[in-house]
């Protein structure tokens, strides 16, 4: 763990940052003192392999998961101590494009796209509905799609559906763990484009993260490799082929070789 | 020491659950009573607690009240004591019968759906997506199954109520050959409010603890389809021992002074 790090410093007073950020699961040591900043409007691809605590940072930053310790700030207000309702009003700002989608499945799929308008912001239906097809629309879904079930669409299709959801009642920042997993190269290019698109319509700060360096380079300002609760490097994208770290190098360049040992027992 | 050790962890482990059920319950209930509610899900869960268990509901009672008659026919003719058939059939009905085999029922077919239910939207983050959407996973899922267990539960045993204390009419008039209106004469003869009050309070708190356990279990559930399936049978079997408990207490909290 003596990897260089090399901190680019963000153009703005950072919109999320975290210090220090600590957290495990009985001995399972995940975050072993995160530091990271999030300029606004930036979008931040976070790299690194399976299992290396990607996903329990963003939820740690939702406050899905309590961390250990560490700081948590969004837009300089501490989040780690927040009560429930405070908390609520803090989610109000965010939006989440789940890895498996997590769709409502048992909810018409406009009625998922609406959801957080109908619940979280008691709109009345029909209005919600509207915007909920115009959202739809923004993604590439017919209205007709707005009919059906999540269990009837297609792997492809329900991603869309979730981007459409995280961006309904425009959050200011959205955050997307694994956009690409388990989709073609075809549709996961399209979905790239979407995220793209909406991050860019509505000035959000996005944080992504990922295993597939197709998408990363396409969506990513800066990126940040994570590896064994930490973060190794972060950089602008167009330097992620040269970052002069032999971490990052192995990743990017897929090699089994390298400083980075997959936990595969020997046969 | 391995002995003590092994005494110690599972002590601890103990607990740990408790501890982790009360606080759930603690939380469960303070959304129960603070706004904003969710009636479209507390109607949904009304019906489905209260309307589709009809049936089987109903069916356990009719038959539990036939096959009581029956019995206590072929126990107190021995005595001559047939005339208390009636009396029988409805104090064990309202008191103990109707509330305990309806909750069991409910408690098989709610408690396992609601936590497979809640178990599925655990392991798919779809809970994890409430909390994005700004909806709190324990107003909007958990809050309306507990109110609609507790309110429902006793309309349901009402009915079974009704039905048992018919099923025992149908075999004392047609299979014994009592007369139809000294055996309805006798049912109300003995027959105190307290008796079935005290089943509709037993009702309440079994629909609230059948709720409570597949909320609870299912919340909890890790681990994709196997902790979905561990949770949906913790919750069905931990319903089912807790109603048999809290049935002893509520009868001792009820009936002691005798």
């Amino acid at each position: 763990m003596s990897a260089p790090v090399s901190q680019v410093p963000p153009a703005h007073p950072p919109k999320i940052s975290l210090k220090n950020v600590h957290k495990r699961f009985g001995p399972k040591v995940v975050l072993n003192g995160i530091d990271l900043e999030v300029g606004r409007g930036e979008s931040l691809v976070v790299i690194g392999g399976s299992g290396t605590g990607k996903s329990v940072m963003l939820k740690c930053i939702l406050g899905l998961l309590h961390p250990d310790s560490g700081s948590i700030r969004v837009d300089g207000q501490e989040t780690t101590k927040l009560r429930a309702r405070d908390r609520e009003k803090l989610l109000h700002k965010f939006g989440m494009l789940f890895q498996g989608a997590a769709l409502f499945d048992s909810l018409k799929v406009w009625e998922n796209v609406a959801f957080g308008l109908i619940q979280g912001e008691h709109m009345p239906r029909a209005k919600a509905k509207e915007i909920a097809i115009a959202k739809m629309g923004a993604v590439g879904l017919g209205p007709e799609v707005g009919e059906l079930f999540p269990s009837e669409l297609s792997g492809g299709m329900q991603k869309r559906v979730g981007l459409a959801r995280a961006i309904a009642d425009e959050p200011e920042i959205i955050f997307f763990d694994e956009p690409t997993t388990g989709l073609d190269p075809i549709m996961a290019d399209v979905i790239n484009e979407l995220i793209v698109k909406c991050v860019k319509d509505l000035g959000a700060t996005a944080v992504t993260i990922t295993h597939d360096m197709a998408s990363a380079r396409k969506i990513a300002d800066r990126v940040a490799m994570i590896y064994q609760g930490r973060i190794i490097w972060t950089g602008h994208a167009q330097d992620i082929d040269h970052s002069g770290n032999p971490y990052v190098d192995q990743f990017v360049h897929g090699k089994a070789d390298g400083p980075i040992k997959m936990q595969v027992r020997a046969l | 020491m391995g002995f003590l050790a092994a005494t110690g962890r599972a002590f601890l482990v103990f607990l740990e659950a408790t501890g982790k059920l009360g606080l759930f319950t603690i939380a469960a209930l303070s959304h129960c009573v603070r706004p904003p509610l969710y009636p479209r899900q507390i109607m949904r869960q009304m019906i489905d607690i209260g309307y589709y268990s009809l049936p089987v509901v109903g069916l356990t009672a009719l038959f539990t009240g036939m096959v009581l008659a029956l019995q206590s026919y072929s126990g107190f003719s021995r005595f001559q004591a047939e005339g208390a058939i009636a009396t029988v059939v409805a104090l064990s009905v309202t008191r103990e019968l109707g509330p305990v085999l309806g909750g069991l029922m409910v408690a098989g077919r709610i408690g396992a759906s609601m936590a497979a239910e809640i178990g599925t939207m655990r392991v798919t983050e779809q809970i994890d997506a409430l909390s994005t959407l700004s909806t709190n996973p324990f107003k909007y899922l958990v809050a309306p199954r507990l109110l609609a267990g507790l309110t429902m539960l006793p309309l349901l045993v009402l009915v079974a109520d009704i039905i048992g204390v018919f099923g025992g009419f149908l075999v004392g008039v047609y299979r014994l050959n009592f007369n139809p209106s000294s055996y309805i004469s006798r049912t109300w003869e003995f027959l105190e409010p307290i008796d079935v009050i005290s089943g509709l309070v037993k009702a309440a708190v079994f629909g609230f603890v059948v709720a409570l356990m597949g909320c609870y279990h299912g919340y909890h559930s890790r681990g994709g389809a196997q902790g979905v399936g561990t949770a949906t049978t913790n919750a069905v079997v931990s319903a089912s021992i807790l109603i048999l408990v809290w049935n002893y207490l509520i009868t001792g909290i009820f009936f002691s002074t005798k």
